[in-house]
């Protein structure tokens, strides 16, 4: 009854009444779009325990010794910081959200390959992240081992190892299943006249990434259940004292958690290469370039694990060949940190919050990334392997790099998913706070690194204390910044004003339907343009 | 409104279908190459152990279970020709084959295992703890790899079990046959991981 060229009655994806009502219709939902939602809603809140968990730290870290909490606790706050960031914000982050809500409409179809696999994955997601609370309270303890669980310690510590690596495990599947959703969808479910190169960048960005969440995430599953086995049948596969590698957990759990990063960092490089070009008003610079330079990203970052452990007792024949490989991943990175700056040149710029936020992306990304060349150097990593140093270096790129694309995101695409606006005036405020209190945070954190200060100790000589009280200053100005972005954010989806449906004079196809969306996306046939980004 | 939620659950599409289970396969073989790659490293230091402890694997109930997964790949196979031609009668029979062989096979791997604990060799008895190093990494690994493996035998059987209900409802028939499809190329996954391990295990005497 209803053909491809009939033109149904709109109504939002937010308003539509399917076969459940109420928080079933959430629950159960397999619209690309409320998923979305269903995983930034959960994301955001242990993206806020993870900053409150951080919060924490940086008031210990205050005075040296005990300030408000003794060394063990610390340990355990440190480690539920990286698994509760890691695991369940920054890796399923981008992908899962603004992955889950544009990636069908970018290449015009309606939802993605596998909805019900979709809606499994959140399922799986919620499952996961309960096991990782539970990991938190039951009677064993709180993990003490860091994120990176690494043997002898993981293997023999008293406290929920064997909980929070299943629950990791299970974080897996959600990811692996994401990625292999995305991966049939960019095959099978272009629209027709959308060839690999019609798409936008995005996709091209998620399609890369979805490739290393396949292929990597199954090497962490096997290592962790290795983990658990040498911890419930003392085996020996890493523990010394039984005969066992504690290079080998180390290799195996690298070679998994460096092509994470890039799973963290390819969406959030896809997002600013979205908003570049529309707050230029101006066609990206170098298309093919940074599509394939996605593609040799994922590539080459299987092949970098190495560099985080140079100290660890490696040949130098391992290391020299790490490095070089570390360098050459960093190409195609800056290939497109130069293809957006040269995309800004004789742009017709509109200063908006979300071009505000890609800016402030490339500055710290720059920094983050340059610090990683040090870190990649082995003669120069010797002195800061395990240090402040890094620290500072991965919160740069993870946080300067993947958080503020998030926010980048958010403010860009926030009045497409809601249908409204919000301040922007208080959101530029909100930036500027952002950005004063996330380099105070992190800066000192590279100047202490250099000169000795460990990381992951509660306890430090008198002479890092200025610095620390700084950083912890600046933890605290971020903390403000971004609850006042948070705040904007939620006051203007709820009762923002109507957005229309092209408020930035975008060029791909989500500015070409109504904001919201309807169920479907696009109630008539989109029309598919050669080149995705023609600003004329 | 109802037109609109039919509409989307009607899409099928069998190519993503079938690209969606080889991208799944592809995650299987990394999951157990990590775990070979771990039998290797620990294989070149211990050569002697690991050839000593192989030699109380009994080569030729591993040749047989090697045997009944090859059969069981070629019915599950034949299935999948008899959906093809319509003949649905054949296709549960050999579907049936199939899940015979696979029963036999955990049958097999319950004697096996069963006369390891038999023995108080199993993951974390007192035995164990007393072997050598190599001796007991190569029985972890053992007990590892082959449990491992006969997990996702039970998967494969749940997906043909569930195979097999939908060519006996007609769901699955000569006009969409995917699932079936689907169904046998794990089955020819879990085939295929035997294939490795048996060799690794049994044959390095």
């Amino acid at each position: 009854m209803s053909n491809g060229t009939q033109k149904n009655e709109y109504v939002s994806y937010l308003d539509y009444q399917g076969k459940y009502k109420g928080i079933m219709s959430w629950i159960m939902a397999t619209d690309h779009k409320r998923i979305c939602l269903l995983y930034m809603y959960t994301i955001m809140s242990f993206f806020f325990i993870g900053v409150l968990l951080g919060i924490m730290m940086k008031l210990e870290m205050i005075t040296p010794g005990k300030t408000i909490m003794n060394a063990k606790m610390y340990n355990s706050v440190f480690t539920l910081h990286g698994i509760l960031m890691i695991f369940m914000v920054v890796i399923p982050g981008l992908s899962a959200v603004f992955g889950n809500f544009f990636l069908p409409i970018h290449i015009g179809a309606k939802d993605v390959a596998f909805p019900k696999l979709n809606r499994f994955s959140w399922w799986i997601f919620v499952v996961g992240s309960i096991m990782a609370i539970l990991s938190q309270v039951l009677k064993d303890g709180p993990p003490d081992t860091g994120w990176t669980f690494y043997a002898p310690y993981s293997t023999s510590t008293s406290s929920n190892v064997v909980m929070a690596t299943a629950a990791a495990f299970v974080l897996g599947f959600s990811s692996i299943l994401t990625g292999l959703n995305f991966i049939v969808t960019i095959h099978q479910m272009r629209a027709p006249g959308m060839k690999f190169f019609n798409m936008p960048l995005f996709p091209w960005s998620l399609y890369a990434t979805a490739w290393i969440q396949l292929l990597a995430t199954p090497v962490i599953g096997i290592t962790l259940l290795m983990l658990i086995a040498e911890r419930a049948f003392k085996i020996g596969f890493f523990d010394p004292a039984l005969g066992g590698d504690p290079l080998l957990f180390q290799h195996l759990f690298w070679i998994y958690s460096h092509p994470a990063v890039y799973v963290m960092m390819l969406p959030a490089m896809g997002v600013i290469t979205e908003i570049i070009p529309t707050f230029c008003q101006r066609q990206i610079y170098g298309y093919k370039a940074i599509a394939i330079s996605s593609l040799a990203i994922a590539g080459v970052g299987f092949l970098v694990w190495g560099h985080h452990m140079y100290t660890s007792g490696m040949s130098d024949t391992a290391r020299w060949f790490f490095s070089l490989l570390t360098f050459i991943v960093a190409v195609p990175s800056a290939i497109k940190v130069f293809n957006w700056i040269t995309t800004m040149y004789k742009g017709s710029i509109d200063v908006k919050p979300p071009f505000l936020y890609a800016l402030v992306y490339i500055f710290l990304f720059i920094i983050g990334g340059t610090t990683g060349l040090l870190l990649g150097s082995v003669a120069t990593d010797v002195q800061v392997h395990d240090t402040a140093f890094v620290v500072a270096h991965f919160h740069y790129i993870i946080f300067g790099g993947m958080g503020f694309a998030f926010f980048a995101a958010i403010h860009y695409w926030l009045p497409k998913m809601y249908g409204r606006m919000y301040n922007f005036k208080i959101a530029n405020i909100a930036l500027v706070i952002n950005f004063i209190g996330f380099n105070m945070l992190y800066f000192p954190q590279f100047i202490i690194g250099v000169q000795g200060m460990p990381r992951r100790y509660f306890d430090y000589p008198a002479q890092f204390q200025p610095a620390q009280i700084t950083s912890s200053i600046g933890g605290f100005i971020l903390l403000a910044g971004l609850i006042l972005m948070i705040t904007n954010l939620v006051k203007g989806a709820r009762s923002g004003a109507p957005a229309p449906a092209n408020p930035w004079n975008g060029s791909t196809l989500e500015w070409q339907i109504p904001s919201p969306p309807s169920l479907e996306n696009f109630d008539e046939e989109p029309v598919i343009k050669s080149n995705p980004y023609d600003y004329k | 409104m109802v037109e609109h939620t039919a509409h989307i659950e009607e899409h099928r599409d069998d190519e993503a279908s079938k690209l969606g289970m080889w991208l799944f396969i592809f995650t299987e073989l990394l999951l157990f190459g990590g775990l070979f790659l771990v039998y290797s490293v620990f294989r070149m230091q211990y050569p002697v152990s690991f050839h000593e402890s192989s030699l109380e694997l009994s080569v030729a109930i591993g040749a047989i279970n090697t045997v009944i997964l090859l059969v069981s790949s070629m019915t599950v196979a034949m299935a999948l020709t008899a959906i093809q031609k319509n003949n649905t009668k054949h296709a549960l029979i050999f579907i049936g084959i199939t899940l015979f062989c696979a029963a036999v096979f955990l049958f097999n791997k319950y004697l096996e295992w069963g006369a390891k604990f038999h023995h108080g060799l199993y993951p974390g008895s007192e035995l164990m703890q007393l072997l050598d190093r190599g001796h007991h990494l190569y029985f972890s690994l053992y007990f590892f790899m082959t449990g491992l493996h006969a997990l996702h035998i039970v998967i494969g059987m749940t997906l043909l079990f569930v195979c097999y209900f939908k060519v006996k409802n007609k769901s699955i028939n000569n006009k969409d046959y995917v699932l079936l499809e689907n169904g046998a190329l794990y089955w020819h996954l879990v085939d295929l991981i035997w294939i490795f391990v048996f060799p690794l295990l049994y044959l390095i005497s």
